[in-house]
């Protein structure tokens, strides 16, 4: 669907539907819920508690086990369309973008509707939600899990933590400094001449944008 | 359109190959790995880098600092008190100076929390709980001892076999300094061989008792013999793991 308007030149191409912009908004604001408690969870004795712990633990708890419905409410079901077809773009890598990857950005692209950092960025979120998930949950139902478990969950909860951390603040550094990528994750389109100049073969093979708005 | 559909030949630098699952997949692999092997990864990054890095960041061996209240009762060593009373021939009150004047014992342990996390070699320095109860004389009908807690939340409790283990001890330092409010000070339980539930904070008072009065935790569903090896029994089957 093409949403050119008549009184100007730029041709409107819908790059996130109205599901994928629910589901991003709710899966940030979960994430947000998350790291704002993680903190006084990791370093409470620096920043004094402003609830009870086990508050702020229950708050954690609960944001965690709802952190993948967003994705999943937004994949299944008719109205997943477009999300489904983006997690096919973002697992289908061309040879040329793994060679793009490997270089870091260094080599000729023909890019896709999301450049190779885009989708790599997407998958290491995907997984790192599956495991803060598995890993939080041993953290919280202990009893059947053996110790050494246990420490290796407390482990792997906190580097992911970390990893998620420094991947987020980086999602919203690109997306201040890309002006017209940020506006489609608010009003789902792109120009037709950005996505001309930063996503080609999205753009030839789908000239009007992902069906479904 | 799908994106599956596009046929390519092998030779095509447009080929696509599915390998973002296999990117998924990875990472998931690491988590779990890390699952299985971080607690001796951990040990690892910690003898190459030292305490210093749990120090800065918390990752693994790092306190996880808990409160039941949301607060950490402060008391100074010159306000502090610990009652000593129940079941015993001459209860009394001791003060910060009777304790640090009482047989010192000092040891370096563990502290491992229930949940996983793990300090380990924590300089642990006090008075064994033995000698205080020795000191008051323990009736012959006590079974059991309870521990009340500044914060008039927490709670604990221990058998009276239990009480007298050697590695019992009530601690006025750890970490080579005098116990910090947030850890628990001036005064603190620490029990090491079970896990750091049982090792009570801001330690207020200690009841000799006729049964097993289950503390806070315990009440909460956690084990009320809190052995770090597992058993449930009042009594570790196997002395050498204290």
């Amino acid at each position: 669907m093409t949403l050119a308007q008549a009184s100007t030149k730029t041709v409107h191409v819908l790059r996130f539907d109205r599901v994928q912009r629910s589901a991003h908004w709710a899966n940030a604001l979960l994430f947000f819920i998350l790291m704002s408690t993680a903190i006084p969870l990791y370093f409470g004795s620096l920043f004094g508690l402003l609830l009870p712990r086990h508050v702020i633990e229950m708050i954690h708890l609960w944001t965690g086990l709802a952190l993948p419905l967003p994705i999943i409410i937004s994949l299944v079901g008719p109205w997943g369309n477009a999300m489904r077809h983006d997690v096919r773009r973002i697992n289908y890598w061309t040879r040329d973008e793994i060679r793009w990857m490997k270089s870091l950005g260094k080599t000729k692209l023909e890019a896709d509707k999301f450049n190779p950092g885009q989708k790599l960025n997407a998958i290491f979120i995907g997984a790192s939600i599956l495991v803060t998930l598995v890993s939080g949950a041993m953290l919280q139902w202990f009893r059947f899990f053996p110790v050494s478990w246990r420490s290796g969950a407390t482990f792997v909860h906190d580097v992911f933590a970390y990893a998620i951390f420094l991947v987020v603040i980086g999602h919203i550094f690109m997306a201040l400094t890309h002006r017209d990528a940020l506006r489609s994750i608010f009003k789902g389109w792109v120009s037709e001449s950005w996505a001309a100049r930063n996503a080609e073969r999205w753009l030839k093979e789908e000239p009007l944008g992902e069906e479904g708005r | 359109m799908s994106v599956e559909s596009q046929s390519a030949t092998p030779d095509e630098p447009q080929k696509r190959v599915n390998v973002g699952r296999r990117m998924f997949l990875g990472v998931a692999a690491l988590g779990a790995l890390g699952v299985a092997f971080g607690n001796s990864i951990q040990g690892a990054l910690s003898n190459v880098f030292g305490s210093g890095l749990g120090g800065i960041l918390p990752i693994g061996d790092h306190w996880r600092i808990y409160s039941i209240t949301g607060n950490y009762p402060v008391v100074t060593k010159e306000k502090y008190r610990l009652s000593v009373s129940g079941l015993v021939d001459h209860p009394m009150t001791l003060t910060f100076a009777d304790l640090q004047a009482m047989p010192k014992t000092s040891f370096i342990k563990n502290f491992q929390c229930v949940t996983g996390w793990r300090v380990p070699d924590v300089h642990w320095e006090g008075v064994k709980l033995s000698d205080i109860l020795n000191s008051v004389g323990v009736q012959p009908s006590a079974v059991a001892v309870s521990f009340d807690s500044y914060d008039h939340a927490d709670s604990e409790s221990l058998t009276i076999d239990q009480a007298h283990l050697p590695d019992v001890i009530v601690a006025y330092s750890m970490l080579g300094a005098p116990v910090t409010t947030e850890h628990g000070g001036p005064v603190r339980l620490y029990v090491a061989p079970m896990f750091g539930y049982k090792s009570l904070k801001w330690l207020s008072g200690i009841r000799v008792v006729d049964r097993v009065e289950p503390g806070f935790w315990e009440v909460n569903g956690y084990p009320v013999n809190g052995w770090l090896d597992g058993t449930t029994g009042p009594n570790n089957p196997d002395p050498t793991l204290t």
